[in-house]
């Protein structure tokens, strides 16, 4: 700290805004608060900060916004099970999801836990980053399905990519699973 | 000496440079004899540097390379013989249309507002964003990709911001825009209008923390005044002063002038499809 000429108490000190520091005597030989804090902002850098970011775990980057465990989801289905859920402020939360990077994206099957019950869903709206042409949602939408792979719900109400006419095609088998229903019930594709 | 500031952390901001750096070079830019020789240089249009940014490289020195630039630079101009990709700035209102297999007439079309911009050489790219049943949704484009089948501006202006990322923390009735938009003319060499709307952002959490990013586009962000205390520090006033950076982050004057020089050949085709864009747009709006 001695690069800058100046104790850790005198640049606390300095870096603690004027208005503060009238409650304290000002100390002798220390001229002029408003400009010693601009000042010292200037060079007292990201040190200050980060330590106090290290002391109270805060994040200094943005998130990625990926789905993964413990991700709340947003059920775009008429349901009443999905319906009820999001009315009441008990958005589901994403408990799996069945892929092998554990983070889902357009198309992919989560297991959600959504009032006390364990159902699957689909993921129809992301909103990470996307790839080019890939839309990229406000919000992260799921489909409630059964375990047959045909939705909960009689309608989605908002636009669904047209990635997942491949996406769900390919993840049906036939005389098993069938989640092509889903895009017999959307309403607009993006 | 320190003692409040972890070790680690103080590693990360005093640690040595390593033993050995290796530093990208880029040869100095020397003009070349013959072209520099010839007095037929015609008189640059003014905004080729609005209307085409993606045409000056990246100035990034590590990712220079003289005759990649000079390749893209021709495909791009193959590919806009093809496919005329208008004028547009961040806030014109566009619509894509792509060839999608996956669509049921095997195009996909998406109305949007241009939020941001970026890429160079073939890699350019632009985002539009619209809200589809109550639903935000963007849709990335790569202006060059053969998937593009027409790119329309249906309104060209300009905001008071380089970047509409705000958008998606304002109420949604500033990024709503109808899919089956007319398309709005501009008369013939009129400047772009500068559409000066003030947005009205939803409250706290956002993407970003906007009342750090000096934004001209939005209403009063009603924060209590800690948050602009904290805007305050962080804030780096000297960078506009910082000329190394600006050397850095731009491509000198003269080889600017020497690409544009260099497409100037192809400029009337490329201003033909510029007015032809604009005549088909003056057709379809009379219909």
């Amino acid at each position: 700290m001695e690069r800058w000429g100046a104790s850790m108490k005198e640049i606390e000190r300095a870096i603690s805004p004027p208005h503060e520091q009238k409650k304290s005597k000002p100390k002798e030989g220390l001229t002029g608060a408003k400009e010693r804090w601009t000042e010292a902002m200037n060079v007292v850098p990201a040190i200050l900060r980060a330590a106090r970011c290290e002391g109270s775990r805060l994040h200094t980057s943005s998130s990625l916004r990926h789905i993964q465990k413990q991700t709340r989801l947003r059920v775009v289905d008429n349901s009443e099970l999905g319906k009820s859920a999001m009315l009441e402020g008990r958005p589901p939360r994403c408990i799996h999801v069945y892929n092998k990077k554990g983070i889902g994206r357009t198309g992919d099957k989560v297991l959600v836990a959504i009032k006390g019950q364990k159902k699957q869903a689909i993921l129809t709206g992301c909103h990470q980053d996307q790839f080019p042409l890939m839309p990229k949602f406000d919000s992260n939408n799921i489909v409630l399905v059964d375990e047959n792979g045909s939705p909960l719900g009689t309608r989605i109400h908002v636009p669904i990519p047209t990635f997942l006419r491949k996406k769900l095609t390919e993840m049906s088998r036939p005389k098993g699973v069938d989640y092509t229903k889903i895009l017999a019930i959307a309403t607009r594709f993006v | 000496m320190l003692s409040a500031v972890p070790r680690r952390i103080f590693h990360t901001f005093f640690r040595k440079p390593p033993a050995q750096r290796v530093t990208a070079k880029v040869p100095p830019y020397i003009r070349d004899q013959l072209d520099s020789n010839t007095d037929n240089e015609q008189p640059l249009p003014h905004d080729f540097r609005t209307v085409y940014p993606e045409f000056l490289p990246d100035p990034r020195p590590e990712w220079r390379n003289r005759l990649r630039e000079r390749l893209e630079r021709n495909d791009m101009l193959t590919r806009r013989s093809v496919v005329a990709i208008p004028e547009f700035y961040i806030g014109s209102i566009m619509a894509v249309t792509v060839g999608d297999r996956n669509a049921s007439d095997k195009t996909n079309r998406f109305v949007g507002i241009c939020i941001s911009r970026g890429g160079t050489g073939l890699r350019a790219w632009f985002n539009l964003r619209n809200v589809i049943d109550h639903q935000g949704l963007e849709i990335m484009y790569e202006m060059y990709s053969p998937l593009i089948r027409n790119i329309e501006v249906l309104r060209l202006e300009k905001r008071l911001d380089e970047e509409l990322l705000y958008l998606r923390d304002a109420l949604p009735e500033y990024s709503t825009f109808p899919l089956d938009m007319e398309p709005e003319l501009l008369p013939e060499g009129a400047p772009v209008p500068i559409n000066d709307i003030k947005v009205k952002l939803k409250p706290r959490p956002w993407h970003e923390r906007w009342e750090r990013k000096n934004l001209q586009g939005v209403q009063d962000l009603g924060l209590p005044q800690r948050f602009y205390n904290k805007a305050k520090l962080h804030e780096k006033p000297w960078e506009k002063y910082d000329l190394m950076m600006e050397y850095r982050a731009t491509i000198p004057e003269e080889e600017q002038a020497d690409i544009f020089h260099e497409i100037a050949p192809h400029y009337q085709q490329l201003e033909s499809s510029r007015r032809q864009s604009k005549r088909r747009l003056a057709q379809t709006s009379r219909y």
